[in-house]
């Protein structure tokens, strides 16, 4: 068949496809659905014949305008759909503790490195602790000195207002959020760069922790970071199993090529990545609404504290148990 | 062979044609992306100056949110593309040039942390100029790639002209360079059509414009004129 006679005969169907696409990719869907019956037909007619003016030798710009419709067909027809607010639900009630308890050789490893550095400096530096010096300037100690002290934690307590409250939630999401992502993508260096994180953010906190138990500080100190420690630091170790998971991926392939193994790594470590996301969101809005509310007794804070702490351990030991029987 | 095309077999087996976006393109519309993104940046942080405290707390979760997910929900959202990807053009797939989700978003825009390694992104110019898919690392470890979408173009016009067969039989390579040649004679100079149609002399006995004007007709013949 020449192809005169070919595009005379097909030119409707083309028109039809194309203008199926256009609607179908255009991005103001405004509430009524595409029209979308026949869609599959269609693709398949316009894959049929491609390949047939490819077979024929048509001129390019005929063979490129069906390349051109097969592709856009090709990526409207394998997209995937997604209720996004049922898979947050599911996510959160199912995925991300199952996710855990599939990571824990990881996420074991990770909360050794970070727990493990964080009572060791802890304990070093209340013994020693002018150790405090070697690992923070001479300001910032200071700073947290004067922050944790209880006399003048009261007179700060009194200028600090709601507003206050509201710029540092903003301040803990940025930073926090912030450190969490990069000890996940920094893992790609096999690793190093999530245990680098690890360990000098469990360095960074066991060393205020050992020197404020031992100034004595410890009503101020602990009653303000144990409400949003329970997600915080959980967060961060998380944060560093599926960095670790993305570096063994690249390390270790197995019997998969290492592209292949890197691919996995990343999509089974991202469900951790999401986890993270969630969990330091909760930590930061603790942290600025709840920890440093002068409101609430030291009593009150413990409680919360406490069972934060056994909410989070037993939505990962116990969490979706059921559903993945 | 140094090509920026690949073919893709689809499940209803036939294949397609992609074409690689290469390191330039991608630095171009990276650079756009940048400027909007500073832009937007500025911009509130005049906006937002005006509500005291909670306006710097707006600033800093807007800004976290610019800083770690513009791409993500531009590449998500809008079919591949962020503002800089799309003035160029270009769109971000999947490997098998399905469109991209969250996850794979997500992972190819975090790791770009590793790409800026040390400065300004060398692992990732030097990892594109390894990969025969100018793939970085982030586009590595996420399985994605960027390719250009070309907008349709406009049919060629056909010129009006008599048709004659050829002198001689034609196998289908041949054919189809008539036919190119046609499709392409307007983005040529005369002298070039003539240039390159002098080099069929043997076969057809013309030169020069009659020359051109012989494939003309040839090539109206093999599509199918009268």
């Amino acid at each position: 068949m020449k192809q005169e006679l070919f595009e005379q005969n097909n030119r409707g169907p083309w028109q039809q496809f194309e203008s199926k696409l256009d609607s179908l990719e255009s991005r103001k869907r405004s509430g009524k659905a595409p029209q979308v019956s026949g869609f599959a037909e269609q693709y398949r007619q316009v894959c049929h014949h491609l390949a047939l003016a490819q077979e024929r030798q048509y001129s390019p710009h005929l063979i490129d305008r069906l390349n051109q419709l097969a592709l856009r067909g090709h990526q409207q027809l394998y997209k995937s759909h997604t209720n996004i607010l049922y898979n947050m639900v599911y996510f959160i009630l199912v995925g991300f503790p199952a996710a855990v308890r599939r990571e824990i050789a990881f996420v074991g490893i990770a909360s050794t490195l970070f727990f493990g550095s964080l009572l060791l400096t802890a304990v070093l530096t209340y013994y020693n602790p002018s150790l405090v010096y070697s690992i923070y300037p001479e300001e910032s100690v200071m700073d947290f000195t004067e922050m944790y002290n209880p006399a003048s934690k009261a007179r700060m307590e009194e200028t600090r207002t709601a507003a206050d409250d509201f710029t540092m939630f903003g301040f803990y999401i940025k930073n926090n959020i912030g450190i969490g992502f990069q000890t996940f993508a920094s893992g790609f260096l096999l690793g190093a760069g999530a245990i680098f994180n690890l360990l000098f953010n469990g360095i960074a906190i066991g060393a205020v922790t050992g020197y404020l138990t031992e100034l004595g500080y410890t009503e101020t100190f602990f009653s303000f970071v144990v409400g949003h420690g329970a997600f915080e630091l959980t967060g961060i170790a998380i944060a560093g199993a599926a960095g670790l998971k993305l570096g063994y991926g690249l390390l270790c392939p197995g019997r998969l090529s290492r592209k292949q193994s890197l691919i996995r790594s990343a999509r089974e470590a991202m469900p951790l990545v999401y986890g993270v996301f969630f969990m330091l969101l909760i930590a930061a809005f603790v942290e600025a609404f709840w920890s440093s509310s002068s409101y609430l007794s030291i009593t009150a804070k413990y409680t919360a504290g406490a069972s934060f702490w056994l909410l989070v351990l037993s939505y990962f030991a116990l969490g979706a148990r059921r559903g993945s029987e | 062979m140094l090509d920026t095309y690949r073919k893709l077999e689809t499940p209803e087996n036939i294949d397609l044609d992609i074409h690689i976006a290469g390191p330039l393109v991608r630095i171009l519309a990276f650079t756009i992306d940048s400027l909007i993104r500073m832009g937007v940046q500025i911009g509130l942080l005049i906006a937002l100056a005006f509500l005291g405290k909670v306006g710097m707390a707006l600033w800093l979760i807007l800004t976290f949110v610019l800083e770690w997910f513009y791409p993500v929900l531009f590449e998500v959202l809008n079919q591949g593309q962020t503002p800089g990807k799309k003035a160029m053009d270009i769109a971000v797939v999947n490997d098998d040039s399905t469109p991209i989700g969250w996850s794979a978003s997500i992972v190819r825009n975090f790791l770009r942390i590793v790409d800026f390694l040390p400065m300004g992104y060398v692992t990732g110019l030097v990892s594109m100029i390894l990969n025969k898919d100018f793939k970085r690392v982030g586009d590595l470890a996420a399985g994605t790639v960027v390719i250009y979408r070309e907008k349709s173009k406009a049919a060629p016009k056909w010129p009006a002209s008599t048709s004659s067969p050829p002198p001689i039989a034609l196998n289908l390579k041949q054919q189809r360079a008539m036919l190119s040649f046609v499709e392409r004679q307007n983005s040529l100079t005369k002298e070039r059509q003539q240039e390159l149609a002098n080099h069929l002399q043997p076969v057809f006995q013309q030169q020069n414009q009659e020359a051109v004007n012989h494939i003309v007709r040839v090539a109206t013949w093999l599509r199918g004129g009268q």
